[in-house]
């Protein structure tokens, strides 16, 4: 390997990285805040570069179905809920955002020329698709069994993994799209060749990183899902539900999952189960992290990223074999630092 | 049930009133038929010895453990799925044993909180509390910076009712704000839990140390096995010898 | 389990079900189209991994999604030894469990050792990376696979069809069926179920529990692997597609609907899901005017339906419907009791703690604490809440050691042993909050107590050759229920019993290890007032005996009424010690309890 090759794949390493540290992080933060280990994070980030592709087409996306579907059923849980408890005022309220929006949002959606839109419309539109679809989730699925041990809810996250891949089949078919990339420009470091889109990825997902550090570190909000992390029954005594910080957490996964879909759209054909993997890559950051650490999560990962590029080179056919063989040593130094202790009061 | 008179305090209204309060862990009852009186601007003790049933009153009247009986709060009768969440909106706070301060945040973060349903509901009076709050702990403001887990015992207790005052609470439950403290420590929080009557909060003070809270509370109930005992205005309380017997029991009664 | 249904089997035709299931399946291949054949196979083969699922996660609490992994180890070990050298298929399936064993070993020990959720992440990642392994080495067949896989000769005679493997596959399952069923009912199998419980209380009992983990984990992967073995020569081809992990999250699927802590279950489940898959394969393209694996959209809603509303599956369900046969006499009395500890001689020293100090980062717990117990006395630790009680008594018992100090047990130092260690010595506990295993029987919750009275392991369990030591431990632990006057809740489950039994219980359970000193957090808490009093009268008998007793109790009248000596803490520390009228009258326990007098 000349050093020319080495810079190249180190681009695509780092770019991959980004996008797995973007979604460790989601993952740390779903995990700490509601204890779920959120393995349906793949599939918002198929469901983000599908759904775009499907706008660019000029087609409406199958996941607009699965948001009315979903909107419907928290909707008419929540009225019956508010009608036992003659909560009669909370009725227009649970409908207007349940229903209405969704509804709304397709007949918009079903009433523009979607191909010909910019493409920061096209983004955000899919945005507004995509990201409602974690908190009608987390409502629908994990609020029920809030309480539940770690392993029932991770075994429902499998499920519900399982679950939307096989939508995602339904809705986008098996075929995969890749969308057009960002920007063709590129840019010439010495003997290195910088393409622009790489450069995109990454500052897209810095900028992300930082708006989320400032999200947590500077808003009263973002504070209080850390504060929920930190101490569910001291949150709780301020006031702050653990199912709004549930909802929160998971809106704030489905958008950083699916902007990392659309993100790697351009460089990576995009399948209906190709989430999954990328998902995990991100986990392997994230267990690097001990799935409570931030900055170690994203290091993990831009490692997973470099580590995967390189491997592809020499070797390529076990590429997932050796990312995912990774873990095994991470998780003996992870046995050898941490000791585990029971609660014990 | 009262062998002592307390109509001194019957004129000011009832912030909060439990009757036949009952709560079960599985088939054990913890509580059996409680009843309890808060009246506006009152500090209301409950002592007695631990196992008791005393965190578990509070846990009750937050809504953190499923209870039966009658809770009116503010006039108003609770239902039984009222949320916590509802009941800090409503104006009443707890400040836990456990404290439950969030350990990797700034002593300022952690007061913040404190106010978050108020911000929450549209009131950003967040700032003039915080004054107010580090006006009655100095100390809190010294360790501002600080993270909350590197605080020391007092001040984590002084950090725990701060955060709770940021509130603005109608009712403040204190439990066992003494736990694990040095006396001089103790000292110090009692004087300021007795200085916060001035502020207008009902305070219910849940408590093993039963001399000090006797000595700044209005009236007192002593709990044992899950009911009350015993109840009365302070000073009739802190001279009785039956206090004592419920600590230490009574070698051979049995 | 509250109203039972309408429809029910009477008696006569439950104890006939097994019979009647086994004659069905004798003539079954006979009678049934070929397809049914060929789905039945595949329900055994499914039911068989479910059954390792059943051990792993419902029994021990742990969870596994790749165990496609070991079945796929399974299948191309048989199938790249039989095609490529030749070797024999029954020499090949103990050359796979060899190896899966190796495997199951190696990641066991890595995995087991982590909380809960790195686990089922582990094996996440591990069904992944052998999946790819599978597809990309080449003398594995690469994606392509292995075909000509030989058939399987059974004395000379050649398994062909579908139908004559039928027989092997099932003899297969009965034979997983009655392994697993024998070993849970046992010695290991008790020591197994109590890792639900937390390995807490399980070591403090004497159970190794890391040893347990790995024995069920080992157990699950080597019923994978026979699955695998018979799939390859069943149909005599192999590639990786069947060991991905989207097969091993089925697998558990399987498990869980069915209804993973028991062992029909893992049955039920493979049977529903093997059929239902079928069918909505048919179905479901049609419906939705596409070809594609949409089943699996069915599949995940059904798991988070489970989850929802039955998390112990469909087969308690299914239950309901048979009427409960009368607990089985499990307690005979034998010819020869467990043989039981030398007694120690009364005002013989027994416990001697110098300088107990348990620092918790900066805040300490337990600071210079010193106290002695001698065989044939109560000694009551009391002090205020957060006075550093209990966490003296965990680190006496050596469930969470000290920071330093000495503490001498039988003249031994043993403060820097295991909990298991200590409690093999003769020192057993009961917990502050109750640990028992709320589903099973009173009776199987105290036999965990007389754990390390036996000593018949793994393999003679699952092969039920330790019948006569099994029934003497049964006996031991019935004999101490009744002397603790809960004879009438023998075959309870311990869960339906209130609370202040339940920490009777924890006393038969602690009495059933034979100790001489017994350590109590909090006995009479929950129970009523005539409770409380028989509880005092087994206290002095078991005082009379010998036994030393160190109780830690917030009920004075009960403490002061019992104890021969009070020690007071306070903030770690000793306050004060001496005959219970003394410390009732001591003006700093006063001060201790009720605040200081200004």
């Amino acid at each position: 390997m000349d050093l020319q090759i080495a810079l190249l794949l180190g681009q695509d390493g780092i770019t991959n990285g980004a996008i797995y540290a973007l979604l460790s992080l989601a993952l740390v933060l779903v995990f700490t805040v509601t204890r779920v280990i959120f393995i349906p994070q793949g599939e918002f980030v198929a469901f983000g570069a599908l759904t775009l592709a499907s706008l660019q087409t000029g087609v409406l996306p199958g996941t607009l179905w699965l948001l009315i579907g979903l909107g419907a059923v928290a909707g008419l849980i929540d009225t019956v809920f508010a009608l036992r408890d003659r909560q009669l005022q909370r009725i227009p309220r649970i409908l207007g955002i349940n229903l209405a929006l969704p509804l709304a949002l397709a007949g918009l959606l079903a009433n523009i020329p979607l191909s010909s839109l910019g493409l920061p419309i096209q983004v955000l539109l899919t945005l507004a698709v995509v990201v409602p679809l974690g908190p009608l989730i987390y409502r629908l699925v994990f609020q029920p069994i809030a309480e539940a041990s770690v392993l029932v809810l991770l075994i429902v996250a499998v499920s519900v993994h399982v679950t939307l891949t096989g939508l995602g089949l339904f809705f986008f078919g098996a075929e995969g799209s890749r969308t057009p990339s960002f920007t063709d420009a590129s840019f010439e470091i010495g003997d290195a060749m910088i393409q622009g889109q790489t450069l995109l990825v990454v500052a897209a997902s810095l900028t992300l990183i930082v708006a989320l550090y400032l999200f947590f570190e500077r808003t009263l909000w973002g504070k209080a899902l850390r504060a929920t992390a930190m101490n569910r029954t001291g949150a709780r005594l301020m006031g702050i539900s653990a199912t709004m910080a549930g909802k929160l957490s998971f809106s704030v996964a489905a958008l950083i999952g699916a902007f990392s879909g659309i993100l790697i759209s351009p460089i990576t054909t995009i399948y209906y189960d190709s989430g999954f993997l990328i998902g995990l890559k991100g986990f392997v950051g994230a267990i690097v992290g001990g799935l409570g650490s931030y900055p170690l999560a994203a290091a993990g990962a831009v490692m997973v990223g470099l580590l995967e590029s390189y491997s592809s080179f020499w070797a390529s056919a076990f590429k997932e074999v050796i990312v995912f063989t990774l873990i095994i040593p991470v998780l003996v130094w992870r046995s050898l630092t941490t000791r585990h202790t029971e609660e014990e009061e | 049930m009262s062998e002592y008179s307390n109509d001194t305090t019957a004129e000011k209204p009832l912030i909060l009133d439990v009757r036949d309060l009952s709560v079960s862990y599985g088939k054990v009852e913890a509580l059996h038929g409680l009843a309890l009186k808060i009246r506006a601007g009152e500090i209301v003790t409950v002592i007695g010895p631990n196992g008791a049933g005393k965190t578990t009153l509070l846990s009750a009247l937050m809504g953190l453990l499923p209870a039966r009986g009658e809770i009116v709060y503010l006039g108003q009768r609770q239902g039984s799925d009222r949320q916590v969440e509802q009941l800090v909106r409503q104006g009443m706070t707890l400040v836990p044993e456990k404290r439950e301060l969030f350990g990797e945040m700034s002593v300022e973060d952690n007061l913040l909180l404190g106010a978050f349903d108020r911000y929450r509901s549209g009131k950003r009076d967040h700032a003039d509390t915080m004054a107010e709050v580090f006006d009655i702990f100095p100390r809190l403001r010294e360790r501002r910076r600080q993270l909350a887990g590197t605080l020391s015992g007092g001040e984590r207790q002084m950090l725990a009712m701060g955060r709770a005052l940021m509130a603005r609470p109608k009712l403040l439950m204190l439990d066992e704000p003494s736990l694990g403290l040095a006396p001089l420590i103790i000292r110090e929080i009692f004087r300021i839990v007795g200085e916060l009557k001035k502020t207008g909060v009902s305070i219910l003070l849940v408590e093993q140390n039963a001399r000090a809270a006797l000595q700044i509370a209005d009236y007192g109930y002593v709990l044992e096995t899950g009911e009350v005992s015993l109840e009365g205005p302070s000073e009739a309380l802190s001279s009785d010898p039956r206090v004592i017997e419920s600590y230490l029991g009574l070698g051979g009664r049995h | 389990m509250s109203a039972s249904p309408r429809l029910q089997l009477s008696p006569a035709w439950v104890k006939a079900l097994p019979l009647i299931g086994i004659a069905l399946l004798a003539v079954a291949p006979l009678l049934l189209p070929e397809f049914t054949v060929t789905l039945l196979n595949y329900i055994g083969l499914y039911a068989i991994v479910a059954m390792g699922l059943v051990l792993l996660t419902g029994v021990g609490g742990l969870t596994s999604f790749g165990q496609a992994a070991f079945v796929g180890l399974g299948a191309y070990t048989t199938a790249t030894l039989t095609t490529t050298y030749g070797v024999s298929p029954w020499l090949t399936l103990l050359v796979g469990l060899a190896l899966t064993a190796l495997v199951a070993l190696a990641l066991g020990f890595i995995t087991l050792r982590l909380s809960g959720h790195y686990l089922p992440l582990g094996t996440i990642a591990w069904g992944i990376s052998l999946y790819y392994l599978f597809g990309n080495v080449e003398f594995l067949g690469g994606h392509t696979g292995i075909s000509g896989i030989p058939t399987l000769g059974v004395f000379g005679f050649e398994l062909h069809s579908g139908r004559e493997f039928f027989y092997l596959i099932w003899l297969a399952v009965l034979g997983v069926v009655v392994l697993t069923r024998n070993l849970l009912d046992s010695r290991s199998g008790r020591a197994i179920r109590a890792l639900k419980g937390g390995s807490l209380m399980a070591e403090a009992m004497g159970v190794n529990t890391p040893r347990a983990k790995i024995v069920i984990f080992t157990v699950a992967a080597l019923y994978a692997c026979l699955s695998g073995w018979l799939y390859a020569h069943l149909q005599r081809f192999v590639n990786p597609t069947p060991f991905s992990l989207t097969q091993g999250i089925e697998y558990l699927f399987m498990a869980v609907i069915g209804g993973v802590a028991h062992v029909w279950g893992a049955l039920l489940g493979a049977g529903l899901i093997t059929i239902l898959k079928q069918w909505l394969q048919d179905w479901l393209p049609q419906l939705l005017g596409q070809s594609g694996n949409f089943e699996i959209i069915f599949f995940g809603l059904m798991m988070i339906f489970i989850l929802h509303r039955s998390r112990d599956g469909l087969w308690p369900i299914l239950l309901r419907f048979v009427p409960q046969a009368p607990a089985a006499q499990r307690v005979t009395t034998v010819g020869q009791p467990l043989a039981r500890r030398p007694v120690v001689e009364r005002g013989q020293e027994l416990l001697s703690v110098r300088e107990a100090t348990k620092r918790f980062g900066g805040l300490v717990a337990n600071n210079q604490m010193s106290l002695d117990v001698r065989a044939g006395e109560v000694v009551a630790l009391i002090g205020p809440n957060g006075a550093g009680k209990s966490t003296l008594f965990n680190g006496i018992s050596g469930v969470d050691p000290l920071t330093s100090g000495e503490i001498t047990f039988r003249g031994e130092r043993v403060e820097r042993l295991p909990s298991r260690e200590i409690a093999r010595r003769g020192m057993s506990r009961t917990f502050q909050h109750v640990r028992l295993l709320s589903g099973m029987s009173v009776l199987d919750n105290v036999a965990i107590g007389a754990h390390l009275r036996g000593d018949r392991g793994y393999l003679p369990a699952a092969l039920h050759l330790e019948r006569d030591e099994e029934a003497r431990l049964l006996t031991e632990a019935a004999y101490q229920i009744e002397r603790c006057g809960l004879a009438e809740h023998l075959n309870d489950a311990a869960g339906s019993l209130p609370l202040g039994k339940q920490r009777i219980v924890e006393i038969a359970r602690a009495l059933a290890a034979d100790p001489c000193l017994l350590l109590l957090d909090e006995p009479a808490a929950g129970l009523r007032y005539f409770e409380k009093q028989a509880l005092a009268e087994l206290l002095r008998r078991l005082r009379d005996e010998g036994i030393g007793v160190l109780l830690v109790e917030h009920d004075m009248d009960f403490v002061m009424g019992l104890a021969d000596r009070v020690v007071v803490m306070e903030f770690g520390e000793k306050l004060a010690e001496g005959l219970p009228e003394d410390v009732q009258r001591n003006p700093a326990v006063l001060e201790a309890y009720l605040g200081g007098v200004e």
